[in-house]
């Protein structure tokens, strides 16, 4: 297998992601890709507290998450990687071509940003980025939990 | 204690209002507990709620689940603060027990709830 779900969320490790998408995809790993919580010992046990033991949490900076792609991609688990915001995705995917596809799961309200979707809010700039993803062939679609129907980036954005 | 302790109840969708109500009918008391949902936050703006709820009383957050986005948000906030405590995995049982106990410093407050919790799991026969 390999990393089944490249995924942009705020709130990170969480309910939708652990059980939601972990579940049904019989998830062996997670992989979550942010500087601040790579740097933070407490925090990443707080990420971890949420997470069945039989799960491994792998907490990664941008660039180690840059060099380690291959090797997730050959994990014979099935894994989630999980990003906070935008940037990061477009990073990975930037020297990779490994991230075919990118879920939305959940980008909140923030100043500079409208709404356009429940639970996904963009800034223009934002919805530029994704844009030009999309022009490279990275498939991106929002999708909260997988019961709900992927919704296609042209039609939000 | 010189003020009573709040409980701040955080969850998912509308656990924390359902159970702040059923804790209303049970024993009258409307005003120990505020209800926070994570609906439509990221940690940012959760955080921002729980800071409103708290206030500048001592608190306990009770978390619906022991991981997540609820509990990520509380412990950051009660990280350093003496006169806040975090419980997860909260129910009816544990918050009737603290609605009389308000007297109690937050910490105090937590065990005992904790406990009541705790005690209320079972699986009697049928």
């Amino acid at each position: 297998m390999s990393i089944a779900l490249f995924r942009i969320d705020d709130r990170l490790i969480h309910g939708q992601v652990v059980v939601g998408w972990g579940q049904p995809l019989h998830v062996g790993f997670i992989v979550l890709v942010d500087d601040a919580v790579r740097a933070s010992p407490w925090e990443q046990d707080l990420y971890r507290m949420g997470v069945p033991s039989d799960v491994e949490v792998v907490f990664a900076s941008t660039e180690e998450a840059l060099e380690r792609l291959p090797e997730w991609e050959k994990d014979p688990r099935v894994g989630i990687l999980l990003a906070g915001d935008i940037g990061t995705l477009v990073a990975l995917s930037a020297n990779s071509h490994q991230v075919k596809r990118i879920n939305l799961g959940g980008i909140h309200h923030r100043p500079g940003r409208s709404q356009r979707l429940r639970y996904v809010y963009l800034s223009d700039a934002e919805v530029e980025e994704l844009r030009r993803l999309a022009a490279r062939g990275v498939e991106i679609t929002a999708q909260d939990v997988p019961t709900a129907r992927a919704v296609p980036l042209q039609e939000f954005a | 204690m010189s003020e009573a302790t709040r409980g701040v109840i955080v969850s998912h969708a509308a656990v924390a209002e359902a159970l702040l109500a059923a804790v209303a009918a049970i024993t009258g008391v409307s005003d120990a507990l505020v209800a926070v949902s994570n609906d439509g936050c990221d940690s940012g703006a959760l955080a921002e709620r729980l800071a409103r709820a708290i206030g500048d009383k001592p608190a306990i957050l009770f978390v619906d689940l022991p991981g997540g986005s609820c509990l990520t948000s509380a412990v950051r906030l009660a990280k350093g603060k003496t006169d806040v405590a975090v419980i997860t995995g909260v129910n009816l049982a544990m918050l009737l027990d603290f609605v009389f106990h308000r007297d109690l410093s937050p910490a105090e407050a937590a065990r005992r709830a904790a406990d009541a919790g705790t005690r209320a799991i079972r699986t009697p026969a049928a």
